[in-house]
């Protein structure tokens, strides 16, 4: 019915080779691979562009899409938190239209 | 706060059609908040979880999860990254982790140094700072947790304090840095390091573990290695740790300086909307409690049932667990299970003889310290230590 599983877990050594004398510290090498943002994105709407270029830089779309429906002075708070605490690179003259995408797009529940 | 807690909705079909491209999406969940439909989703070595976001990973332990013991499975345990930047192969066999700054002698120490000095167990909750933010009213910001941001788990590792005293800190010693592996995609955004004070940092509990629940942890947990640091919130649980740093003074990152601050003030509770008031870095859990084995809209079948579920606070350990039937009006004493430590889950359960109507069930937790959970719910702007009475309602038929 679907894909079971996101991506391969390797132990490449010994990593689960706890013994009878009790668990062993970790050894060797584990790698996962992660999913990235497959299967999200930005609503369509005007201004999306410029959310998709600086937004997705550091994060998926669901950290937008999950949030409670927000006021602009709100989604403005957040994208001038983004540029100022987190150094996003957003110019200063995207920082309303970005804000505007935002309330447009993701203003209302659904 | 009215829950429709937890409608699963099993099989592909409305999870292919809320959740079109996400690969192993095998079902949704409808978290009770605005916006609080989430896909199941199994990442790398867990089982399904609740997905809040894909990048960095976040994913929330179903509240069924904490019903099966005391202690959460490794593949079950919620998962929260600050930075995009995750390692997603590591090496246990050459890892180091560096111990430097204000101490006589700088370390890099392997697992292998580890494993060689005296071995530590302790049982502890790992709880995120922001767990329940989405039950917050008004509604804040942030990631949108229910009340799966949490977990308990036997870590195994070292003291703290043994390293630091290995190491031999230097007088001028304030407080202590953590760093690990995971780095911003941008060099602008701060990475992510936390510290604890040095008295804190040499308590007895505090341990680098690198085992949880007896296995090498998950990458997602921060395999090989991470700081454990009982009762206190998760932020300050340094996973992956590569670097510790000690300071000859307060530690000024923007992660200590700005991030993970809650208000000076009993639970951490302002007025909805306050500004400007004083604030501390985020510290001690407060005491809460969940049921585990109803959820909140359940309907029942009158007769003798069984209540269960688990407590916990920062510390102190649970004095008692308290049960309602009628929303918070009358109590009665549930009984306390076995005792795996101050720092664990509790498991409770108590006996109901259900007839038929409807019922609001309600649970307080009491903690040693004398703190105990209230009706009043707690507001801080950045939805931190939520910690209210829970309600279930449910149907007798």
């Amino acid at each position: 019915m679907t894909k079971r599983l996101l991506a391969v877990v390797v132990v490449a050594l010994g990593a689960s080779a706890a013994l009878a004398a009790g668990p062993a510290p970790p050894k060797g090498t584990v790698s996962i691979n992660l999913p990235g943002d497959a299967g999200f994105g930005f609503k369509p709407g005007p201004g999306v562009e410029s959310a998709q270029r600086y937004c997705l830089t550091c994060h998926s779309s669901a950290y937008v899409s999950t949030q409670p429906v927000l006021t602009k002075a709100q989604w403005t708070a957040e994208v001038t938190k983004m540029k100022a605490a987190y150094g996003a690179q957003i110019p200063d003259d995207q920082v309303a239209p970005i804000a505007d995408y935002l309330t447009t797009a993701y203003g209302k529940p659904g | 706060m009215d829950r429709a807690r937890f409608l699963v909705s099993a099989g592909a079909a409305l999870g292919a059609t809320a959740f079109p491209g996400i690969a192993g999406a095998q079902a949704t969940v409808t978290l009770p908040m605005q916006n609080g439909l989430r896909p199941l989703v199994a990442f790398p070595q867990k089982r399904p979880l609740i997905l809040l976001t894909p990048r960095p990973p976040q994913l929330e332990t179903p509240m069924a999860v904490f019903d099966e013991g005391v202690f959460t499975p490794n593949d079950a345990f919620y998962v929260r990254w600050h930075l995009a930047n995750i390692p997603q192969s590591v090496d246990a066999s050459t890892h180091r982790i560096a111990v430097d700054g204000a101490v006589q002698r700088p370390l890099s120490l392997s697992i292998d140094d580890l494993a060689k000095m005296p071995t530590v167990e302790v049982a502890a909750v790992n709880q995120c700072s922001g767990n329940s933010r989405g039950l917050f009213s008004p509604r804040v910001a942030g990631g949108q947790w229910d009340n799966g941001a949490m977990g308990n788990a036997r870590w195994t590792g070292v003291r703290l304090r043994d390293i630091l005293d290995r190491a031999g800190l230097a007088a001028s010693a304030k407080q202590v840095q953590f760093n690990g592996l995971e780095t911003p995609v941008l060099p602008t955004t701060p990475d992510f390091k936390k510290s604890l004070d040095v008295d804190v940092a040499r308590g007895d509990d505090v341990i680098v573990a690198y085992l949880m629940n007896g296995a090498p942890m998950p990458i997602l947990n921060g395999y090989p290695v991470r700081l454990v640091v009982p009762g206190w919130y998760a932020t300050y649980w340094v996973k992956m740790l590569s670097d510790i740093t000690v300071l000859d003074h307060v530690d000024d990152n923007f992660w200590m300086k700005t991030a993970y601050r809650i208000p000076d003030a009993p639970h951490a509770n302002v007025a909805p909307g306050s500004t400007g008031f004083a604030t501390m870095p985020i510290n001690k859990m407060d005491v809460r409690s969940f049921v585990t084995n109803i959820a909140d809209g359940a309907s029942l079948k009158a007769g003798t049932t069984v209540l269960r579920g688990i407590a916990f606070d920062g510390g102190s350990g649970i004095r008692r667990v308290e049960l309602s039937t009628d929303g918070g009006t009358t109590w009665r004493d549930a009984a306390l299970e076995q005792d795996y430590g101050k720092y664990s889950f509790r498991r409770w359960n108590t006996r109901w003889e259900a007839r038929p109507g409807s019922y609001t069930l309600a649970v307080r937790a009491t903690a040693n310290d004398g703190s105990v959970q209230t009706s009043t719910p707690i507001w801080n702007p950045s939805g931190y230590m939520l910690n209210t009475i829970g309600t279930y309602k449910v149907t007798v038929v």
